[in-house]
């Protein structure tokens, strides 16, 4: 019973917050009617909870509590505490692209110069002045999904990317999520990467927060196309507060022969969940989907993977490490299915989690649904301590305690980095990894 | 001052007592060879003088220039000036042997107040080491001891040895696991770092090792304590009578 009272409860604040915010949202006519449909969804089941199996690690209901207000648009104070964050965050030579609570702010972004045959726009320009088709394809992740359907309604900003055919960018695009406020509110954001045939382009999502910011909710999504015979490298680092939730999805769908190397690494936020789909829609693509978790003090993080083998000869790898200290809680789910008619798909799913002390948890969640009989696929998941004897062979050469773990520690979650097929973007990852390392110390 | 002190020393594993009041004074510059059957509690005394964890100290002491060396965390004493060349030194996959060393000496050398190598001059000091000692430099690129067999493995240890220059080293049955042109080499490492100013403890099971590398000092250890201690002609005579005789003295 003390279930219902909360929904209740939590539901009818948010509704009340939702026709508050409403006034704000962008768009009108369909765009108006997909977030009322999306608004309704959610409130069907409100916060996800244990009992529903792909929340079964992470109740949002517990662990949540309540939506946040809608976070009000940035000040000039905000921005400034922004743009010192900003600065921390920008990968050298990268396009940056900054959304300072929930809203896009081109003074802090490179708005200018824009490669031939790319195209970036808001979000909420395009909410607000059309192009049905970008309208339609935004509002194309499914609603079942109760935090998705919360973001749809509520999305104010984000970026929306686009690629011609043939156009392979030189510059990396980094979207920056910035929360300023040291209120407790809610932002919303959706971005969209649209590739075209033969394109290529390398995007970095980081999730921050500035000075004084830190309780507050991050909800953020990513619809992704890449076309046939496309490329995408994409690392997402959260590095939120320690105080704050971070819940994001990406929706991603792949054409034929095309190819996306995808690494997410969490290290911050007290709660955080990445629900990512990945559809194969055309044959003989690849995708290679790897993640680190670097937790500690009391957070949570979730990684929940659905890999949609739909076609046949695709191919995809998921390499997942988890390093977990103190009272720290990491969650891994990976599901994978391989369709009827997905012959000729190979998959494989692998998992590690290494637990530094004895109330350290990690949930490995591995479900393979295999409808085609020529196929290969494979998953494994192992969890472990530290190694005694290395760490007291690495110490008997003079490391101290901490500083052996970090060797270790750094050997361990190295497997998934390596998989970034970018240079760069593998010294940011282990750039990401260090700066953890070292507040740990 | 002597350079290593152990006093008395009695350690338990467990609930069994494996050092029943163990003693042993090492100078600068000696070498000491310790002999014993499997058991005897060789392996033991090396383990507590590096502070490897799992074993109780329940009376004795151990001082290292006059300082308390159990009171000291295992990093403490290597800075110190304490080696000890493993027995079966580990595996570390993902960690290259050039990163290791390059972060160990530099832990070391921070214990100390000295200043830290950049990798310039770590490079530097590492290869002339490396070349004075016959080692193939690609050895540094690799995991540490991953797929390294039984004498690379032992070459590395010389290798750190030559690097650290600690004052004490301790060599836990250095010839295990080594055919006899391998013992050569590593016994060429060891000799090459024999100094007025460092000491060595030699523990082994055979005989053998002590032809390369010839000692001050043999001691012949039996169920825990040191039963007998001579000359290096005293590893000829066990040698030649074996252990029994001193199983039943202890």
């Amino acid at each position: 019973m003390n279930l219902v009272l909360a929904k209740n409860e939590t539901g009818r604040a948010l509704s009340d917050s939702f026709a508050i915010a409403r006034d704000r949202l962008p768009g009108a006519g369909k765009v108006a009617e997909a977030r009322s449909a999306a608004f309704d969804a959610y409130e069907r089941t409100g916060l996800p909870h244990r009992r529903i199996e792909d929340w079964k690690y992470t109740d949002l209901r517990a662990l949540m509590r309540e939506v946040l207000p809608l976070a009000d648009a940035p000040d000039a104070a905000a921005l400034k505490r922004a743009a010192a964050a900003v600065k921390l965050q920008a990968i050298k030579g990268a396009r940056a692209l900054v959304l300072v609570d929930g809203v896009f702010v081109p003074k802090l972004s490179e708005v200018g110069g824009l490669e031939k045959g790319l195209t970036i726009r808001t979000l909420r320009d395009v909410l607000e002045t059309g192009d049905a088709t970008l309208q339609a394809q935004l509002f194309s992740p499914d609603n079942d999904n109760p935090m998705i359907a919360l973001n749809s309604a509520m999305i104010t900003d984000g970026v929306v990317i686009e690629i011609a055919n043939g156009v392979v960018l030189k510059q990396p695009l980094q979207i920056i999520h910035v929360a300023s406020t040291p209120a407790a509110v809610a932002m919303y954001t959706r971005s969209l990467l649209r590739l075209g045939r033969d394109a290529g382009a390398t995007l970095v999502e980081s999730y921050v927060a500035a000075n004084g910011a830190k309780t507050y909710q991050a909800h953020d999504s990513l619809v992704v196309a890449i076309g046939d015979n496309s490329r995408l490298d994409h690392i997402r680092l959260v590095e939120d507060s320690r105080d704050a939730f971070n819940i994001s999805s990406a929706v991603v769908t792949l054409g034929a022969h095309a190819h996306f190397n995808t690494f997410g690494m969490t290290s911050g936020a007290a709660v955080s969940r990445y629900q990512a789909t990945i559809t194969f829609a055309g044959e003989h693509s690849g995708v290679e989907t790897n993640g680190v978790n670097l937790l500690n003090g009391r957070q949570h993080a979730d990684t929940t993977l659905f890999m949609d083998h739909a076609v046949p000869h695709c191919t995809s790898r998921e390499v997942f490490r988890a390093v977990v200290d103190d009272r720290g809680h990491s969650v891994f789910q990976g599901r994978i299915i391989v369709r009827p008619d997905a012959q000729k798909t190979d998959a494989k799913m692998m998992t590690r989690a290494l637990l530094l002390s004895d109330e350290a948890e990690a949930n490995n969640k591995p479900e393979l649904e295999i409808f085609a009989d020529d196929v290969t696929c494979g998953h494994g998941a192992t969890t472990g301590a530290l190694d005694e004897s290395l760490l007291f062979y690495m110490r008997a050469r003079g490391l101290p305690e901490k500083e052996a773990q970090a060797l270790l520690i750094q050997a361990f979650v190295g497997e998934a980095i390596e998989s970034i097929a970018s240079d760069d973007l593998r010294e940011v990852a282990i750039a990401a990894a260090r700066r953890w390392l070292e507040a740990r110390a | 001052m002597s350079l290593l002190e152990v006093k008395d020393l009695k350690v338990r594993v467990e609930d069994n007592e494996i050092l029943h009041g163990l003693t042993l004074t090492v100078n600068p510059g000696e070498v000491h060879a310790i002999m014993g059957p499997n058991g005897s509690g060789k392996s033991t005394l090396s383990h507590v003088i590096a502070g490897k964890p799992g074993y109780e100290v329940t009376d004795g002491q151990i001082l290292f220039r006059g300082e308390d060396l159990l009171e000291m965390e295992p990093d403490e004493r290597a800075a110190k000036g304490v080696f000890l060349a493993f027995q079966y030194p580990v595996e570390i996959p993902g960690v290259t042997t050039w990163n290791f060393l390059h972060t160990a000496l530099n832990a070391q050398r921070k214990a100390r107040g000295e200043s830290q190598l950049s990798s310039p001059e770590f490079l530097k000091k590492v290869r002339e080491v490396a070349k004075s000692l016959n080692i193939p430099q690609d050895m540094l690129k690799r995991g540490v001891n991953v797929g390294f067999s039984g004498g690379e493995k032992k070459r590395n240890e010389i290798l750190q040895m030559a690097l650290f220059e600690p004052a004490v080293c301790i060599l836990d049955e250095m010839d295990s696991g080594l055919d006899i042109d391998a013992l050569r080499i590593a016994a060429d490492g060891v000799n090459a770092l024999r100094s007025p100013d460092r000491a060595m403890v030699v523990i082994t099971h055979y005989q053998r090792l002590l032809n390369y590398i010839i000692p001050d000092f043999v001691h012949v250890m039996s169920k825990g304590r040191v039963v007998k201690s001579g000359g290096k002609d005293l590893a000829l005579e066990l040698e030649a009578s074996g252990y029994t005789q001193f199983e039943d003295a202890a």
